[in-house]
């Protein structure tokens, strides 16, 4: 049945939204900063995977470890030079510069990319899939990048739980001044938080811009979708984002199935707007306030 | 408010508190005889300036409006785009459905504004500072994709005005001149009648300190709402004139983000938390604007790099400069002490950050 | 030399001085009080050695070498380490995980989770409580060993007394002496002066902003003392 299709293909996607959404929670978690260039830092990614392809010519799964390390520094360097001057400044320097930042990746990228959709090729396993049965097929792709997102919010989880610097990042979102007076470097551990962050978004960029196409606008709904699965799952919990991400996909999906592909983005909205005014700490949030 | 409020004694001295002083008062008359020649511009200032001078005003009145959100209410708003795109329908559906004259349904369209604020704020005002402003985003989206989804609107390619084509030219380019000249000015008299009022005393204190204004009496959240449905119906009364200014609604270009773009670079150049610096703001963006926008892409990338570079560097902006260099406001929206033994001169209550600007 | 020295500081809140051309020495191994009363600026001496603060005039010397304008997480590695006040303890983390950021910065020392543990046995049982679960007392244990585990030449201890039960307070005077032994000096600020004269080889009193009384607590009376607490 089709319903069973659109809710599979609503889980991978979701899956897929949790991983842009940990990024986007991870930075406002360690430093309080709402990026609002979060979604166009998951498309130039695909841009990054785009040139290095050009370049060797091989196949894009392979650019992935390389677009990482290079969003990696892109991240640190970022905030070391820039966003380092507005944390703690407030809310508003915050939404400004991020808002003015995300004005000129897009733009910057149009000038250099044109606004033609791009697509990164690779091969013959875009349209691989499992038959399920008659009805149902999952792609592989699809199946990869929902994956992938699990061993990568689960590692994310394992190294904020158990590493010195997931101490780190954990300790200054708790005290920023203690954890100063305790000897840690709050200019590099945030900078490390950023470049983190890029880095793990950059896998789910780069795999889209394989399973679908990609343009310099596109980042402004990909930031919508991780901020509306940030809240739906609730804020200051990992797993829920990714509940959060499977539910904004499933009302996508489904959405799309009840009423037709026009309204899928617009069913996601209103389920949103539904949590948002009965539960707006979120489905899982461990604490009720934001 | 009386100008010459209070006058007591402190330690021999008399005082008094002033909000104006006498070169405030220079500038009010000089100030109305700018009005005036404005005011009958269109009659001998040639169609294509007036067509200029209609998108400064009424950029004007946008960066006016979200200043007053930002500035006073502390809320930040990336979504205005939303109440710009519905104002521009609700202008088609008042003029060209319901047969009203357009320039009467720019009120109507305010009216709307203000109604789709209201729930709107309801469920925004439960986020905070930067997912606030994501939320502010995405009601912009929700109501772009159901105008964008309605068919008889004309969906993603849009609509004519037709009740607007049918004015002509000669009627139609002053009368959205005119409009959007009041819009700026009554925008900017709004905030200075508003701020000057009690409502006005909360909301600075507000912004100075959330829990001490609460904590003596002021309704915080009244307060915000008043000001963000305000800013609602203003944005609507904008893409009401807009619509017949362009003679076309069209969802992508109605709710396009640059919208907010240019609010939100024109306020922060300029300087948040007064009325100058809005002002500044927008002839700023215009000359760029008048220079740059044949390159496109580089215009907003000279912009975004410009609030980034002002909101570092002079989170006051370029009033808030010279404002810290001459002490001067055109506005005067901040009490004022002065000695009556120097009737001359006036000194800014250092404490009050009301007005100062940042 | 002595391991901290303070020349004529003074330092400010944007336009309000609260430290006034104060100089001051802690020698290495001793027990170092400031007591005064509320706002004399004792806090404000702390988070000026540790680095929060900048004195707009005068210098600060640890072990010989500048440091006026280092940064506070350069200081630890140098050997000075800050118990807040207030505690400000992780309230996320764990007990144990608290200790472990302590010692972000390892210098080398005896000072090592199992000594902390060992030092206060009360914390033993609670390794895996999360700290916003502790009671005061348990906070300012906790606080304490953080500081300890970046081994310090030189720990600041800002109120530590301040809303603990009387045996408490007791407990934790009680492990000074193995503080010192561990090649600590300590300088600590309080405004309850009775528990911490017992203990203090050295006192300074400050009154607004100024060091109003100095010297070994054996050599000053109560009355002296008083006096100099309330500027009378």
């Amino acid at each position: 049945m089709d319903w069973i299709n659109a809710a599979v293909q609503g889980i991978l996607l979701g899956g897929l939204y949790a991983l842009f959404a940990t990024g986007l929670a991870l930075v406002f978690g360690t430093m309080r900063l709402v990026n609002l260039a979060h979604g166009d830092l998951t498309v130039l990614p695909a841009y990054v995977a785009l040139m290095l392809v050009n370049a060797f010519r091989f196949n894009p799964f392979y650019s992935i470890p390389i677009t990482m390390v290079v969003m990696f520094v892109v991240g640190y360097l970022l905030q070391r030079g820039l966003l380092n001057l507005i944390v703690g400044k407030g809310d508003v320097a915050g939404v400004i510069v991020t808002f003015g930042l995300s004005i000129v990746i897009q733009n910057a990228l149009l000038l250099a990319f044109t606004a033609n959709s791009q697509g990164l090729d690779a091969g013959t396993v875009e349209n691989l899939s499992i038959k399920v049965n008659d009805r149902l097929a999952i792609g592989w792709l699809p199946l990869i990048i929902f994956l992938m997102s699990l061993v990568v919010i689960t590692g994310l989880q394992m190294f904020l739980s158990r590493t010195k610097m997931g101490r780190g990042f954990r300790a200054i979102s708790d005290d920023t001044d203690a954890a100063r007076l305790m000897g840690i470097n709050t200019k590099h551990v945030w900078a490390i938080a950023m470049g983190v962050a890029l880095g793990i978004v950059a896998i789910g960029g780069v795999m889209m811009g394989i399973r679908t196409t990609f343009d310099p606008l596109l980042g402004t709904q990909r930031l919508i979708y991780a901020f509306e699965a940030v809240i739906i799952g609730g804020m200051g919990s990992g797993w829920g984002t990714l509940l959060g991400g499977v539910i904004l996909g499933l009302s996508q999906t489904l959405g799309a199935q009840a009423f037709g592909s026009a309204w899928s983005i617009l069913v996601g909205h209103v389920v949103f707007v539904a949590i948002l005014a009965f539960r707006p700490q979120g489905l899982l949030a461990k604490t009720v306030t934001t | 408010m009386n100008a010459k409020a209070a006058t007591a004694e402190t330690g021999g001295r008399q005082f008094s508190v002033h909000v104006a002083t006498r070169t405030n008062y220079m500038i009010l008359v000089f100030g109305v005889l700018v009005l005036i020649v404005l005011a009958v511009f269109p009659l001998f200032g040639g169609i294509p300036w007036t067509r200029r001078l209609v998108d400064f005003f009424t950029l004007l009145a946008l960066a006016q409006l979200w200043n007053l959100m930002l500035g006073y209410a502390g809320i930040i708003s990336v979504g205005q785009q939303g109440l710009i795109g519905m104002g521009s329908y609700a202008l088609w559906f008042f003029a060209d459905v319901l047969h009203i004259n357009p320039f009467i349904s720019v009120v109507f369209a305010g009216v709307g504004g203000a109604i789709i604020a209201l729930p709107a704020a309801a469920l925004v005002f439960r986020l905070k500072g930067g997912y606030l402003a994501i939320g502010t985003w995405v009601i912009a989206e929700i109501l772009r994709l159901i105008v964008a989804n309605i068919k008889r609107t004309g969906g993603g390619s849009g609509i004519t005005i037709q009740a607007a084509t049918q004015l002509g030219t000669e009627v139609r380019v002053p009368g959205t001149y005119w409009w959007g000249l009041a819009s700026a000015m009554l925008s900017m008299g709004v905030i200075y009648f508003l701020l000057r009022s009690r409502t006005g005393l909360a909301l600075k204190a507000m912004r100075d300190n959330d829990l001490a204004a609460e904590s003596s009496g002021v309704n915080l959240w009244r307060a915000k709402l008043y000001t963000y449905v305000i800013a609602g119906a203003g944005c609507a009364v904008v893409g009401a004139i807009v619509a017949i200014h362009l003679l076309r609604v069209q969802p992508a270009a109605a709710f396009s983000i640059n919208w907010t773009a240019y609010m939100l670079f024109i306020a922060v150049i300029g300087g948040v938390g007064t009325i100058e610096g809005p002002v500044i703001g927008t002839i700023i963006y215009f000359v760029l604007r008048e220079t740059t926008s044949k390159y496109g892409e580089w215009y907003f990338i000279i912009l975004g790099l410009l609030a980034i570079v002002v909101t570092v560097w002079s989170p006051s902006g370029i009033y808030g400069y010279i404002y810290r260099k001459t002490s001067f406001l055109l506005f005067p929206l901040q009490r004022k002490l002065a000695y009556r033994d120097e009737p001359g001169r006036a000194t800014p209550v250092a404490a009050e950050s009301g007005e100062t600007p940042g | 030399m002595s391991l901290l020295e303070i020349d004529n500081a003074s330092v400010f809140y944007e336009d309000f001085q609260a430290l006034y051309d104060l100089s001051l020495k802690v020698e290495e191994g001793e027990i170092f009080a400031c007591i005064g009363a509320n706002g004399a600026g004792k806090s404000t001496l702390l988070r000026t050695i540790s680095g929060v603060l900048v004195p707009r005039m005068g210098r600060i010397l640890f072990d010989g070498q500048s440091i006026d304008h280092m940064p506070p997480h350069k200081r630890v590695e140098l050997g000075i380490s800050m118990v807040p006040e207030g505690r400000r303890v992780f309230p996320s983390l764990s007990v144990h995980e608290n200790l472990q950021i302590g010692a972000w910065r390892s210098r080398k020392g005896p000072w090592s989770t199992d000594a902390v543990y060992d030092m206060f046995p009360l914390l033993q049982p609670l390794r895996k409580r999360q700290a916003s679960g502790l009671s005061g007392g348990e906070q300012q244990a906790l606080a304490i060993g953080r500081s300890l585990m970046s081994n310090p030449r030189l720990i600041l201890m800002d109120e530590v007394s301040l809303g603990l039960a009387p045996v408490v307070i007791k407990r934790i005077y009680d492990a000074f002496p193995k503080l010192l032994s561990s090649g600590c000096t300590i300088l600590v600020v309080e405004q309850d002066v009775q528990h911490v004269l017992t203990v203090a080889n050295h006192v300074a009193c400050f009154l607004e902003g100024r060091i109003a009384l100095e010297g070994e607590p054996k050599d000053l009376t109560t009355d002296q003392i008083t006096a100099a607490y309330f500027g009378v």
